[in-house]
């Protein structure tokens, strides 16, 4: 799957946590823009796994701070 | 220059606005003497003692404190070594063997602390490679392993077999696999459900990691924890488990059938790099290991009182953390912080002392009084406290 697709797929998964509806770009960051505490992150990385079939681990989610890295990340995980 | 100690600001800020309502420090109690299992003394007045996880009441249990005393006339005050080298006295050899003979297992290798135990473990065992299936709800000493080591983390919702299954499916063909469940959640006391979820880690390829701190001594028919009273605990491959809970002294230790078990001696750095415990402490867990084979009429009433606790709050309108009581935890559900330390004030100052559990160490951000039970409570005192926990609750405005 492109990138396009696959940055469209967690757009659809991401709205659920978005609840102040921020806009988001490739630099937006989970934690600075998007306030998501530990909590929400669990289970927004849930829905992305079981959306994707894949698993994003702790280590690997240390490494991602941004959406657009997040998305790098998934499309790469597809392999 | 940078104040290294910028980053703890907010919680720093956090304490000093919570103690400017007035509230005495929860975290700063002082128990000036201590009566009993069940009773010390506290700001100069007598307090109930209900949150020590002393499930087992053995700190003051005449045989185990002669097995203290006697070693420390026999061995001194301390090994001042390592188990590797000059730290393995007769009695740590007696205590594993006491830790053997309770599990009815092949090896017991016992740790300084059990936070210790579940680092030392879970960092050696699970390694670059490797992938750890853990429950988002685990200890601190659990998650401080896997940061340890060098394994693939992988955390799943708290006690959800199907959650649990799909990440294990995922991984990649050939890697070893760890899972790591505690019988008891300390944090609301609820207990997993182990029987289903090992039968899918084993389904899986996975070995299982299992830490009993909150269950050794009473749950199970030879208490042996949540696994045997399940009747999987031959499923297990390393149990985890501590002396400072029914035990009632410190340390940590793991028991395994594993054939090739006794390498993690010279493998395992938490167990290689420290002092071992010193000849009292061994004594005394070694004593109280064996009565706690034993404690069959003690275990009845523990459950007895977590019964008539559970119940009684529940009637008088407290939000409790299970809808029936699974362990001897109690957690009572604070509407916030400040709530929940006026609470435990107006507690302590009924001469009640309960563990005030706050975020990031709590679930869902929730604020706790912990309550754990223990087997010397007597059923008046039961009663006392309850009472206790309602007039507190309406002074402060919680019921």
């Amino acid at each position: 799957m492109d990138r396009a697709a696959t940055a469209e797929r967690i757009a659809a998964l991401i709205a659920p946590f978005n609840k102040k509806g921020v806009a988001i770009t490739d630099a937006s960051t989970f934690s600075g823009d998007l306030e998501f505490d530990s909590l929400t992150v669990m289970d927004f990385v849930a829905a992305i796994e079981d959306e994707f079939d894949i698993i994003i681990s702790m280590n690997q989610q240390a490494e991602i701070e941004t959406w657009g890295q997040l998305v790098d990340a998934v499309v790469k995980l597809q392999g | 220059m940078t104040d290294l100690f910028d980053k703890f600001q907010p919680i720093i800020d956090m304490r000093a606005a919570l103690l400017a309502s007035g509230v005495e420090d929860p975290f700063s109690l002082v128990m000036e003497r201590v009566l009993s299992p069940t009773v010390a003394v506290c700001n100069g007045r007598e307090t109930i003692l209900l949150g020590t996880y002393n499930y087992m009441g053995m700190t003051f249990d005449p045989d185990v404190i002669a097995a203290g005393k006697q070693a420390l006339d026999d061995f001194g005050a301390g090994t001042t070594g390592s188990r590797v080298l000059n730290g393995t006295y007769a009695g740590h050899r007696a205590v594993e063997q006491a830790l053997c003979d309770f599990y009815a297992m092949d090896h017991a290798m016992v740790f300084s602390t059990g936070y210790q135990a579940n680092l030392g473990i879970i960092s050696t065992i699970a390694g670059k490679g490797d992938y750890i299936v853990l429950d988002i709800d685990s200890h601190a000493s659990i998650w401080d392993g896997c940061k340890m080591g060098d394994a693939e983390v992988v955390p799943f919702k708290h006690n959800d077999i199907e959650a649990m299954e799909k990440r294990l499916k995922r991984i990649p063909e050939g890697a070893g696999k760890l899972v790591v469940l505690e019988g008891v959640y300390s944090m609301l006391g609820d207990i997993a459900p182990l029987k289903e979820m090992i039968a899918v880690a084993k389904a899986n390829g996975a070995m299982v990691l299992v830490d009993e701190a909150h269950s050794m001594g009473f749950i199970g028919p030879n208490g042996r924890g949540v696994a045997e009273d399940q009747g999987v605990l031959d499923d297990v491959d390393f149990v985890i488990g501590t002396f400072s809970k029914s035990v009632g002294t410190v340390g940590g230790f793991c028991v395994s059938n594993h054939p090739k078990f006794e390498i993690m001696r010279l493998v395992c750095r938490p167990y290689v790099f420290t002092a071992s415990l010193p000849p009292s402490v061994v004594a005394t867990a070694a004593t109280s290991i064996r009565k706690l084979m034993d404690g069959a009429d003690k275990r009845a009433h523990l459950w007895e009182n977590s019964r008539t606790l559970h119940r009684g709050l529940k009637e008088r309108g407290f939000q409790l953390g299970t809808e029936t009581p699974q362990s001897a935890i109690i957690a009572v559900i604070m509407p916030d912080l400040e709530r929940g330390a006026a609470m435990w004030e107006a507690l302590l100052k009924e001469g009640l002392y309960v563990n005030l559990a706050r975020p990031p160490a709590t679930p869902a951000n929730m604020t706790l009084l912990r309550c754990s039970l223990c087997a010397e409570h007597s059923a008046e005192q039961v009663q006392t406290i309850i009472g206790m926990f309602e007039r507190a609750g309406k002074a402060v405005g919680i019921i």
